[in-house]
């Protein structure tokens, strides 16, 4: 929502403004995403940086990494994405850790205990029921807290805050304090893993697809602006624009094409296929790992979601003024129920993908996740008071969050050192956004 | 008068607590004409105007428009009968640029259903240009704009839809000279085109030149409608602070 402001054509003031200034008007590229990518390129190379220093080897910037990373960041990024729709209508949602280990333990159960009984063990429709089953769950128990807030007018802070204990409870009791494993053979790719990521074709087909989505979108909009008579960018803006989103597209392919199966997994793999493992190993690549083409997706279509449909104007409208948004004719209510029941959808998708990495489901899954689900939304931008946040900035801040996480234990950090520098990090990126929406008024 | 009136209030009641905001008021107005209200603050004026807007409900009363009873329970029932609302507030979503607020509830979309952010724009654009041709932050949200470009947006989007009633709360109070000016002469056009309008202002000079009729409110009850060229100002302010219609006394 924050373009870089001021779009209309004025020549006379181009000259006098620096070449940067005028780089970023003519691309309009948002400087807020600017500054995050900055901090995530600090951060990286920060932790690579030391790790070469002290411990002789830098493991931050490697494909094992950084693959691992973007699997780790998966579950959190899916629900940060809800948040932000939660947020930006100046509620919160404390729950989603505990509705994510409830959901968890319903899938487990369904898909361990009670399915194979009828359906017998490994059918195929085992994991399709197991996860349409924690989806609808999910939604179910968001549009019920979504209902209590917005009818019952209790304020979401508590609603949330007693969800956060119920289904922590409820989840230890429906499993007796078990834990609930092997989830279904299927179930468990969509956690990722060697077996769960789409290899190298697969990348490679989904790659040039994003690249052909970047470059379809740039001359749409553009064509767009032309028909309306709007400000265009200069040709060299969107070729610039084209080249670096393709780039990063083709960039995060090789990448992950880069990163290996382990030896032990290629051994079986080869052993159960009749394969001849020659003396120097075969390089089968991991690719995009399943989990991170479910955020993948789920951002693209929260972003339409937020930017190109009247559901996502009015969350914006009712974030900015809920009276005016009222008097507009829409139905604050019922715009409630359904951001939380969407919060609860994108909740039991997490819980996919989150017992699916762990092979099983224990109800202390998503233990914290509410703390860094709202971290990562509100580092990635989005705005306490309500009315600002993007979904992309949300993946960002679940990006930077993860990324601390990951190269902290990397380095040797202990957990309570790692404790101290999450929570300084999203004070201290609370305050520097702060500062930035005050010098940009 | 023998034409039908665009909106008759018949006995209007509502009630907050135990206070009786608005006391079996009647009111009507025609088209082509401006009407209006006067009144201390609280003395029901706008309450009044909020139920004809949907944003409050009744209590009793009935609501008729071009002679037929009209259920009015919400905001987009209002708009469903063409009334359109300029709020004192401005009702305007901060966050959001001028197309945004402009269209809010009401968004032009793409054949796939997507809202069409570019024609918003134009649409926007054109009508602006219009209104206030010196407004040009078309991109930026609504809270980096003055006072009376805010207030710009705000009639823009009555007028845009093509009201038969209007109902402005105070549109001029935050306004410079020039902006007012504005103001007066957009309420003639209106009215030239037949619009009903029901004005709400503290500045009775003001209102004695727009107006065509004016009725004068003090604690939720209707103290009397005079024609404005039946009444001096003198004689509104004495209905306004004492309540007590000079010209039925004398």
């Amino acid at each position: 929502m924050t373009d870089t402001p001021d779009t209309s054509p004025s020549s006379g003031t181009d000259k006098q403004d620096g070449a940067i200034s005028r780089f970023l008007r003519e691309t309009e590229v948002d400087t807020r995403l600017l500054g995050m990518l900055a901090a995530l390129a600090l951060i990286w190379g920060g932790f690579h940086i030391y790790g070469q220093l002290v411990n002789g080897f830098g493991a931050f910037l490697t494909p094992r990494n950084l693959w691992n990373l973007s699997v780790q960041t998966s579950s959190i990024g899916i629900m940060a994405t809800g948040m932000v729709l939660v947020i930006v209508t100046r509620h919160i949602d404390l729950s989603v850790g505990s509705m994510l280990g409830f959901i968890a333990i319903v899938m487990g159960t369904l898909q361990v205990n009670i399915l194979p009984q009828y359906l017998g063990l490994g059918h195929p429709m085992i994991w399709i029921l197991a996860i349409l089953a924690g989806l609808i769950v999910g939604t179910l128990i968001g549009g019920f807290q979504g209902y209590m807030i917005a009818y019952g007018t209790i304020p979401a802070f508590i609603v949330t805050l007693g969800g956060l204990l119920v289904w922590r409870g409820v989840g230890f009791l429906v499993a007796r304090g078990e834990t609930i494993s092997p989830v279904d053979a299927t179930f468990k790719l969509l956690g990722g893993g060697p077996y769960g990521a789409v290899g190298s074709t697969g990348s490679w087909i989904v790659g040039i697809i994003g690249c052909i989505a970047v470059l379809s979108l740039i001359v749409l909009g553009r064509r767009k602006r032309k028909n309306f008579d709007l400000h265009l960018r200069p040709v060299w803006a969107e070729g610039f624009l084209a080249a670096v989103g393709c780039g990063a597209v083709i960039g995060a392919t090789m990448l992950v094409n880069a990163y290996p199966w382990p030896k032990g997994i290629i051994k079986r793999y080869a052993e159960a296929e009749g394969i001849e493992v020659p003396p120097e190993g075969i390089f089968i690549s991991h690719g995009f790992a399943i989990p991170v083409l479910i955020l993948v997706a789920v951002a693209i279509l929260m972003t339409i979601l937020m930017s190109r449909t009247k559901f996502g104007r009015y969350v914006y409208a009712i974030g900015g003024n809920p009276e005016a948004a009222e008097l507009a004719g829409i139905n604050t209510r019922w715009m409630t129920v359904k951001i939380f029941a969407l919060m609860g959808f994108l909740t039991g998708l997490s819980a996919v993908v989150a017992s699916a990495r762990l092979g099983s489901a224990t109800a202390a899954l998503g233990t914290l996740d509410e703390l860094y689900v709202i971290a990562a939304a509100v580092i990635g931008g989005t705005s306490l008071a309500g009315g600002v946040g993007t979904i992309y900035g949300a993946i960002l801040g679940a990006i930077v969050m993860q990324s601390l996480q990951t190269g902290m234990v990397l380095i040797g950090f202990d957990a309570a050192i790692q404790q101290v520098v999450v929570g300084s990090v999203l004070v201290i990126a609370v305050f520097l956004d702060i500062l930035y929406r005050r010098n940009s008024k | 008068m023998s034409e039908t009136p665009l909106v008759q209030l018949k006995d209007i009641s509502i009630s907050f607590g135990g206070i009786r905001a608005v006391d079996h008021v009647s009111l009507d107005l025609y088209p082509g004409e401006v009407v209006g209200l006067l009144g201390h603050n609280g003395a029901g004026k706008s309450t009044l105007i909020k139920i004809l807007s949907g944003a409050y409900q009744k209590d009793s009363g009935e609501i008729l428009i071009n002679g037929k009873r009209a259920e009015i329970n919400s905001p987009r029932d209002a708009r469903d009968h063409n009334i359109e609302t300029i709020y004192q507030t401005l009702a305007l979503a901060d966050n959001l640029d001028a197309a945004s607020n402009l269209f809010l509830g009401r968004e032009l979309t793409s054949p796939f259903g997507f809202v069409d952010d570019a024609k918003m724009a134009a649409e926007t654009a054109k009508i602006m240009a219009r209104l206030n041709p010196n407004f040009k932050k078309l991109k930026e949200p609504v809270s980096a704009l003055s006072g009376g470009q805010r207030q710009s947006v705000a009639i823009a989007r009555a007028v845009y839809f093509n009201a038969k009633i209007l109902i402005m709360d105070e549109p001029t109070a935050a306004l410079g000279v020039h902006e007012t000016k504005m103001v007066a002469d957009l309420i003639q056009e209106l009215k030239a085109q037949g619009l009903g309008i029901f004005l709400i202002s503290h500045d009775t000079r003001e209102m004695l030149e727009l107006c065509d009729r004016v009725s004068v409110m003090k604690n939720g009850a209707l103290i009397g409608t005079e024609r404005v060229e039946d009444v001096t100002e003198d004689d509104i302010l004495s209905m306004i602070i004492m309540g007590k219609n000079p010209k039925r006394a004398a």
